[in-house]
């Protein structure tokens, strides 16, 4: 049974090589057309710091506009691939192989994407050392910089552990044709990993004690980033269940994420066979679980406020029901409906089909994180009173547009790099005695 | 002015640096030329500053305190008082006078304001009146706790500054004071390039990409005199006073604060937030002027602002 499975190892691997390999014409202009995408985003970055935050569509009452939005984004995107990778690791989900790098990967490029977007909302960069300096623990942003920074080693030290097995298969893997400055950096990586007992058990210890922490520190994270805008007195922000329904819409549309790039890896990369119709339901499965939760506390949420009709509760729904309708639609109707219907009913669960469901959960959890920021912006307690109408209504310009962009762009080409250095699957198995010595054994008769 | 000082310490890594700051200075000089004759006599260095009454003076270096000093000295209060405003809404008829003199007491550019007047109407049926708006220098303020930096801070005296060579521009304070009294510099402005040196107690230079409010004109209150919007309101509706005191005065008329409040049924705005203001207002009764007379001589651009209030709509439906 056992050799079984080393057998697996070493074709997998011999599988996967490839996509390894030296990167092909259509791989060379998919990446640097991502790069040009991020070089647009850094212009557009220096002409902000340039001309000030006045090219932006910010002013004195939406003070925080897109790019706030993008940062609870991304970093929902990164809390759901770390509670995804923690738990299908912890529980030992038995289909967990081919999709758990996917969303480790997601975990710690959405966070590493994620913060920039709120130091794009900071008017002086060059002022951002004060924030060690002057730092103030009775501040939520102090608890954010702390916070997402132990998220940021968690994630790094727990996707490190999970690709040690693979990255020392890859040290000791001849079949591949990459750069000298690769195959060192293999062996630095591997830490002289051999696949002993003794390192087995103590890689699957840290990995184990670092999942359950990443989870933890996930759900901590996020809730430090709600409470950011709930400890606020702001009409649509002074909620006290903003932290367990941002944990839940950050899963959620982490799980949208994570389902539109397993498709889009399955079809490049022909993985077919690995990633399956089942993964897709599977994780389907956890999305419709989520879709009831989100548009169970989204429900509440505005039905109280609803009801219950203080003034200014009121003037903000007034204006999600008049001006944001239809971002409200897509975001709190279809949003959370189209998962319970897809999923729901057994002939609709195909592969395209729960795809397309996921771009829409993607579309509308970004617009539900809009409908919190800029509405309530736009509704301070003393009416805004003003002759210019970008003071009064908010719309992103062109910079926040191209540095949102960037950030999707770079999201996509730290991915393809990843996965140009780890392959996207698991390769190593999870039970195995001594991988390495069985795969060199193997390739003795090939050569 | 610049060459002379290079002739007065050729070479050292200290003249280039004072040579950039003098021609920046020296170009704020020929653009606004406030003050054509100000070269110190005696030949040392001089620096510019802001007085009292929102003058732009060039003194002797040495005479003044840095920046740096007065940005420490701002942190603490005044000793022994507790600074409160009273604004009697019955008396205000948006002559804006209030706004003028703070903006040009600060520096500010005409389209940032410190005081605000809002055109209010709580409900259908109550009545409409103008509303001033400083900053309430709340004793419970969100936007001191916020601060990451502590950049805006609370003094003895009641009084909430901003250190603007400390804020990072985070914008949090602005999300956290529910009164939308805090503004943002969004870009340069050339009345920014007073060179003055900066003092966080009149918030002058405003610095692109960092918060500023209203400061109850602290500078003032050392030297012992009103804030810019007291004495510039001809309708007497601003009182400025000290708690401990029990005392206001809006220049015409000192009263008994506690007194005033009792009479006239002082409250203060949107109590129930618990951010305790030091901000009164005055209830609009037995109003001196008919709410119409604040449309008197506005700029169409003012006017403007209050075409989506309930009033001016209902005025020009009936």
């Amino acid at each position: 049974m056992s050799s079984n499975k080393h057998t697996d190892t070493s074709a997998m691997l011999q599988e996967f090589a490839p996509q390894l390999n030296r990167p092909g014409t259509k791989s060379w202009i998919w990446m640097i057309l991502l790069t040009i995408l991020v070089l647009l985003g850094i212009y557009a970055l220096i002409m902000q710091i340039a001309h000030g935050h006045i090219i932006t569509g910010m002013r004195d009452n939406v003070v925080w506009g897109i790019y706030i939005v993008n940062f609870i984004f991304f970093m929902g995107v990164s809390y759901a691939g770390a509670l995804i990778g923690g738990s299908l690791h912890l529980f030992r989900v038995k289909w967990r192989k081919p999709i758990i790098r996917i969303a480790e990967l997601i975990a710690i490029i959405a966070l590493l994407i994620g913060p920039l977007y709120i130091l794009l909302c900071i008017g002086r960069l060059d002022r951002l050392p004060n924030l060690a300096l002057f730092g103030r623990i009775q501040s939520p942003i102090t608890w954010d910089v702390i916070a997402i920074s132990t998220d940021i080693f968690g994630c790094i030290i727990f996707l490190y552990l999970s690709v040690l097995r693979d990255i020392a298969l890859l040290r000791d893997y001849e079949g591949l044709n990459i750069a000298p400055w690769r195959k060192k950096l293999y062996r630095i990586l591997a830490l002289n990993y051999r696949g002993l007992p003794e390192q087995q058990e103590r890689l699957k210890r840290a990995t184990d004690i670092m999942a359950a922490m990443v989870i933890a520190i996930a759900i901590i994270v996020y809730s430090v980033l709600a409470w950011i805008f709930s400890v606020t007195l702001q009409p649509g922000w002074h909620s006290t269940i903003f932290g367990p329904y941002f944990v839940i819409a950050a899963v959620y549309s982490g799980t949208g994420v994570m389902i539109v790039i397993m498709y889009i890896y399955r079809k490049i990369y022909h993985l077919e066979n690995y990633i399956t119709q089942k993964h897709f339901v599977n994780i389907g499965v956890i999305m419709l679980v989520l879709a009831a939760f989100y548009g169970y506390f989204t429900f509440s949420e505005y039905l109280t406020k609803w009801y219950g009709s203080e003034k200014n509760d009121e003037i903000l729904i007034k204006v999600l029901f008049d001006r944001y309708y239809w971002a409200f639609v897509i975001s709190n109707y279809i949003g959370v409906l189209m998962p319970l219907i897809v999923i729901g009913f057994r002939r609709l669960r195909t592969i395209p089909i729960i795809t397309i469901t996921a771009v829409v959960v993607i579309i509308a959890l970004w617009l539900n994180r809009y409908l919190i920021v800029v509405p309530t912006l736009e509704s301070p307690y003393l009416p805004i009173q003003d002759n210019r109408t970008d003071w009064i209504h908010y719309t992103g310009t062109w910079v926040e547009w191209v540095l949102t962009l960037g950030g999707i762009a770079a999201f996509m080409l730290f991915f393809t790099l990843a996965t140009r250095l780890v392959p996207v699957i698991h390769v190593s198995g999870e039970d195995e005695v001594s991988p390495l010595i069985s795969v060199k054994n193997e390739k003795v008769p090939e050569e | 002015m610049s060459e002379k000082i290079n002739k007065d310490n050729p070479g050292s890594s200290r003249r280039k640096f004072l040579k950039f700051g003098l021609i920046s200075g020296a170009g704020a000089v020929a653009g606004g030329s406030l003050f054509p004759s100000c070269t110190d006599e005696s030949g040392g260095e001089t620096v510019k500053v802001l007085t009292t009454d929102g003058k732009i003076v060039e003194v002797p270096k040495a005479s003044v305190k840095t920046s740096r000093q007065l940005i420490q000295e701002s942190k603490q209060g005044i000793p022994g008082r507790k600074f409160v405003m009273v604004i009697d809404l019955a008396k205000c008829k948006n002559a804006r006078k209030c706004v003028d003199k703070c903006q040009e007491g600060h520096h500010l550019p005409s389209h940032q304001e410190y005081m605000r007047v809002y055109l209010l109407q709580d409900s259908d049926k109550t009545a409409p009146y103008w509303f001033p708006k400083p900053c309430f220098h709340c004793d419970n303020p969100l936007c001191v706790s916020v601060c990451p930096v502590g950049a805006t801070f609370k003094r003895s005296d009641g009084i909430v500054l901003v250190d603007n060579e400390r804020c990072i521009g985070c914008k949090f304070c602005m999300t956290g004071c529910p009164y939308s009294a805090r503004i943002f510099a969004w870009e340069h402005e050339t009345v920014f390039e007073t060179g003055v040196v900066y003092n966080p107690e009149n918030s002058v230079p405003h610095r692109e990409g960092t918060v500023s409010k209203c400061v109850f004109c602290a500078d003032r209150l050392d030297e012992g005199k009103l804030p810019h919007c007291v004495i510039a309101c001809p309708m007497g509706v601003i009182y400025f006073g000290d708690v401990n005191e029990d005392s206001v005065t809006n220049g015409d008329e000192t009263v008994k604060f506690s007194e005033l409040i009792l009479k006239r049924s002082g409250y203060r705005y949107l109590e129930s937030l618990g951010t305790r203001p030091n901000v009164y207002y005055l209830p609009p009764v037995n109003r001196q002027f008919p709410i119409e007379r604040g449309f008197d001589g506005l700029d169409e651009s003012i006017q403007e602002r209050y075409k989506d209030t309930p009033y001016v709509k209902n005025r020009t439906t009936s």
